[in-house]
């Protein structure tokens, strides 16, 4: 068979949406990925690397291969029979798959919650409390000419962040890195630091300190302190006033400010802090989501539930109250009796008192490759990876909606997340939920 | 599907200009046909009103921006959730219900059709997933034109022509239906921090007006020959005495008059109609802006009844949503959209004791009563940003009882009362009137000709009120008449029962209707070779991969028009 070259294809790694990759292909096999990261090129060349190819079902101990409807079968069983199964992940896979999972959740009568309740959570709390100043990245690129990256790394987690939207990216009013201004701040000297105009050592957990000593400089009132969380009162009037004196600034923060001490306390200083500086300049401030759909699954879980993750469908309607209803914490109090776990690795990334429970209940893996949790289930179900071997929506950072296209034909018997999980639908159904 | 017959009712079609008259209407296959066989189903609709479904020219119920407002307003939900049934799926209201209870609260109310007025072309992917989620009803969407930077750069250049192939290019990318415009220049002046308030202003860096870009797009819409008329909301919305604004917009229409249809349509103009120099003398503008369109035929309105309650402002307008955020002091989204537009969001409450919102109220229905012709005023509440679009039914009431609305009136701020020419008008709507305002007006104004009513061909959308207009007198009874359009005794949707007693009893799916005009291979040549040039200078997504695929909505619907250029 002749190579093929698809053009403007999307990278499905992170949530930057570079939709420019130039993918060539020979059959099944991807040869090269083109204009893309590091991560870009290993994602495309090496999706054929220990890979899930056949349903497993756990017979005696063991899980053993399977044909897809036992599999299928095995699985709406076990979630038919749940009084409180969980469905958990989401955000490597297409919306369409989320959306079916929201109607599988609904029906089984469960908690769905996704990935970003152990990413950026805080943030949409932060959202509710203080609302959010934000804007498409490409605004960035045309208009900042000060970027901040607050606890975040893009130089390996976003790799072509800085190339495509912010300081090295060519707008029609920042032409030049020399129109721009950077100020990293972070806990140690980073990466992405390296390239900074300022660099802020921030101590670390002391984020609300100083983003709240920013906001304190910014309304016009006296700091007291000599230094705060290890930055000097100067250094803090100085980024203040770079703040203020900016034409349009960017504020992207990542889980740094997230995931330590405060949490969405200091997610909530941050975009107050932007909210404040619109009333002396124009400001926006964009949260660094990771995975490449995790935004989407909130999208499709707020339109469909009104709430964006930790969403209890167990009443018959949607309630949300994070603490309560997070995956984390309905785990760790012992209340979940089944999981579905779809494009999501809790088994490795969840915290040891979850995992435990986690490992005593039936599990049920839709994924692609080999994890940790995949290991610990009851039944998993191969999936077609999305924007490789399957296509389907997603949304960048920016809540910007983008089309993952298929390249190439997925393993033989290896379907998409929708296709599956529309059958596990069909088969509830014809088993009567009970509910 | 098996035949319908809806049997005695009393029907008000006024597009067929039938006025309450008892008569059978007969439905096959989805469609309203002259008579059906003995076998058909027969519903008795005896001493109730028959309608047709209710069609709602602007409502934001999808895409960036609403969900943005849901994600930010938790605590909007939490006090209103709706339960799943047998047949209907679980959802929040209130303000910014999700998408599945939007879908059925609309048809409870016997409404079929719902415009979502404001999509940037960016994020309409967005909104076409929220849209085909809708359950019930038919729908579409505005893309936003008003501060698009193609859109400006031909409009200095005077490429008419080219702008039009670009209209139509970017409608059928989007699958968008109409021509929006949002505070034109206004939104890209945002991008500054600043704000333009008068059609004269210049936005900056682009060296255009907004009366130059209204009036080319005006100019499009007549050369495109679209469905519907360009749906703007002017400049300077909310503040003091931008009245004048408002007219000198609807002047700009004045000279792309379209035959038989109206060239412009202002939309929610009690945010525009104002008159006064600051917010402590804010009057009515309703008097002139009424008198203007009762004077010319080039323009429509909707007034954006405001409802006492709490609401949620959502607007492409992200530089007046600034503005209102440092009087509301509550909480606030901005997400300005590349190259293209932006949007604001606050959380807001209605209260009878402020003077201002004691004036918006009035101004709205002082424009609902002062503008004579029912066909040139349709029934809004700018959903949510005057109110829910559930609140529709209290608004019929005010309409059509003067009684209700003096009860109202003696308890809202007092100097509101003593300013407003409102207490001394005592026109009160007929059902004709309501049924013109809810769908017959409503239809025509989109173009949608198998809408709206209920003439043979059309689609069998139908609502049936549980409402005697041979006995009840509605500006006495006005609380039946609330509760009658409130919960529809039932609903069809192309021939199919959808609600029946207030309650969903069948889901089904609704199209999504969009426009495609044909332009010459010349033009469009022109412009593709621009936009190719420009596009990865202005975007941060290919060129490829913006436009959204007809394959993407799940029951498209395409208008197609020829363009005269």
């Amino acid at each position: 068979m002749p190579k093929a070259t698809l053009q403007d294809v999307l990278c499905t790694f992170c949530a930057s949406g570079c939709d420019n990759l130039e993918i060539t292909y020979d059959g099944r096999i991807i040869d090269s990925a083109r204009n893309g990261c590091a991560i870009s090129v290993s994602r495309f060349t090496t999706s054929d690397k220990s890979r899930l190819l056949k349903p497993l079902v756990r017979k005696a101990g063991k899980l053993r291969p399977t044909t897809f409807a036992r599999a299928v079968d095995r699985a709406a069983r076990i979630l038919n029979n749940a009084k409180y199964p969980l469905l958990y992940g989401w955000s490597q896979t297409s919306c369409e798959a989320i959306s079916k999972g929201i109607e599988l959740t609904e029906l089984v009568g469960g908690l769905i919650d996704n990935t970003t309740t152990s990413c950026h959570g805080p943030t949409i709390l932060g959202v509710q409390d203080a609302g959010e100043a934000t804007s498409t990245l490409g605004e960035i690129r045309h208009s900042a000419d000060l970027v901040i990256y607050w606890g975040c790394n893009p130089v390996h987690s976003h790799p072509r962040h800085t190339n495509r939207f912010t300081v090295f990216s060519k707008g029609r009013f920042r032409k030049t890195r020399k129109d721009r201004k950077l100020i990293v701040v972070d806990v140690r000297q980073t990466d992405t630091a390296k390239l900074a105009d300022r660099f802020i050592q921030v101590q670390p957990n002391g984020d609300y300190e100083l983003l709240t000593a920013l906001r304190t400089a910014i309304n016009g009132e006296q700091i007291e302190q000599e230094t705060i969380a290890g930055v000097p009162v100067e250094t803090v009037e100085e980024i203040a006033d770079m703040m203020m004196e900016c034409e349009f600034g960017a504020l992207f923060f990542g889980l740094g400010l997230t995931m330590t001490a405060g949490k969405h306390r200091n997610t909530e200083a941050a975009l107050a802090l932007v909210k404040d500086l619109n009333f002396v300049t124009k400001f926006v401030i964009v949260p660094m989501r990771g995975w490449f759909n995790v935004a989407g699954a909130n999208e499709v879980s707020t339109w469909q539930t009104g709430y964006p993750y930790a969403v209890d469908l167990s009443q018959g309607y949607p309630r949300f109250n994070p603490g309560d209803t997070s995956a984390i914490d309905a785990i760790t109090r012992g209340e979940v009796d089944a999981a579905l776990v779809v494009a999501s690795d809790p088994v490795s990334h969840f915290p040891r008192e979850a995992v435990k429970h986690l490992l005593k209940i039936p599990i049920i893996v839709l994924e692609p490759k080999r994890t940790p949790t995949s290991e610990a289930a009851e039944v998993v179900i191969p999936s077609a990876i999305l924007g490789v071997e399957a296509a389907g929506t997603i949304y960048r950072i920016d809540g910007v909606a983008l089309e993952a296209k298929k390249v190439i034909d997925p393993p033989i018997g290896v379907r998409p997340d929708v296709e599956t999980l529309d059958t596990i639908i069909r088969r509830v159904k014809k088993l009567g939920a009970r509910r | 599907m098996p035949e319908l017959l809806i049997r005695n009712g009393y029907v008000f079609d006024p597009l067929n200009g039938i006025e309450g008259e008892g008569m059978d209407v007969a439905v096959k296959d989805g469609k309203i046909v002259e008579r059906v066989g003995r076998k058909a189903r027969v519903l008795d609709a005896s001493g109730m009103t028959v309608m047709p479904g209710g069609v709602d020219i602007h409502s934001h119920i999808a895409g960036s921006k609403a969900n943005c407002a849901r994600m930010m307003r938790p605590e909007d939900h939490s006090r209103d959730p709706e339960v799943k049934t047998k047949y209907a799926r679980s959802g929040v209201g209130h303000t910014i219900p999700s998408v599945f209870t939007t879908g059925y609260r609309y048809a409870r109310m016997g409404y079929t059709t719902v415009f979502e007025p404001a999509t940037p072309p960016l994020t309409t992917r967005h909104t076409h997933e929220e849209l085909n989620d809708i359950p019930i009803i038919d729908k579409g969407c505005f893309p936003l034109f008003g501060n698009n930077w193609f859109v400006m750069e031909y409009v200095k250049q005077g490429r008419i022509e080219e702008l039009a192939a670009y209209v139509a290019w970017m409608l059928e990318a989007t699958k968008g239906y109409a021509i929006k415009i949002v505070n034109p220049g206004g939104i890209e002046a945002w991008r500054w921090g600043r704000n333009l308030r008068h059609l004269d202003d210049t936005v900056p860096n682009f060296d255009v007006t907004p009366r130059e870009i209204v009036k080319a797009l005006c100019q499009v819409n007549k050369l495109l020959d679209l469905p519907h008329a360009v749906h703007i909301h002017p400049n300077g919305l909310s503040e003091p005495g931008n009245y004048q604004t408002t007219l000198d917009t609807m002047e700009c229409a004045r000279d792309f008059r379209r035959e038989g249809r109206p060239a412009m349509h202002v939309t929610h103009v009690q945010f525009t109609g104002r008159k006064g120099w600051s917010w402590a003398d804010v009057r009515s503008g309703a008097p002139e802006i009424a008198d203007y369109v009762n004077t010319h035929d080039h323009v429509t309105i909707d007034p954006g009844q405001l409802i006492f309650t709490n609401v949620t402002w959502m607007t492409a307008d992200g530089p007046a949503m600034f503005a209102l955020f440092k009087l509301a002091k509550t909480k606030w989204f901005n997400a300005d959209v590349e190259s293209e537009t932006g949007a604001g969001i606050v959380s807001a409450t209605y209260k009878k004791s402020n003077y201002v919102n004691a004036m918006q109220w009035g101004i709205a229905l002082e424009l609902a009563l002062l503008v004579k012709d029912p066909w040139k005023i349709y029934l809004t509440t700018d959903h949510p940003n005057g109110g829910p679009f559930t609140s529709y039914p209290r608004v019929i009431s005010w309409l059509v009882s003067n009684h209700a609305r003096q009860k109202l009136i003696d308890k809202i701020n007092k100097t509101a009362k003593r300013r407003l020419n409102l207490p001394g008008i005592d026109r009160e709507y007929s059902l004709y009137e309501i049924a013109t305002i809810t769908r017959a007006a409503t239809a025509k104004s989109l173009g949608l000709e198998c809408k709206g009513h209920l003439g043979l061909g059309a689609d069998a959308d139908i609502a049936i009120y549980d409402i005697d207009p041979t006995k009840l007198d509605p500006a006495r009874e006005y609380r039946i008449v609330r509760r009658a359009f409130a919960h529809a005794a039932y609903t069809l949707k192309e021939g199919r029962i959808v609600v029946k007693k207030g309650e969903v009893v069948r889901s089904v799916r609704g199209r999504t209707f969009w426009t495609k005009p044909k332009v010459s291979e010349d033009i469009k040549k022109t412009m593709m070779a621009d936009l190719q040039s420009k596009f990865d200078d202005y975007y941060t997504v290919r060129m490829a991969n913006y436009p959204i695929e007809e394959r993407y909505l799940t029951a498209s619907q395409a208008i197609t028009t020829n363009a005269g250029v």
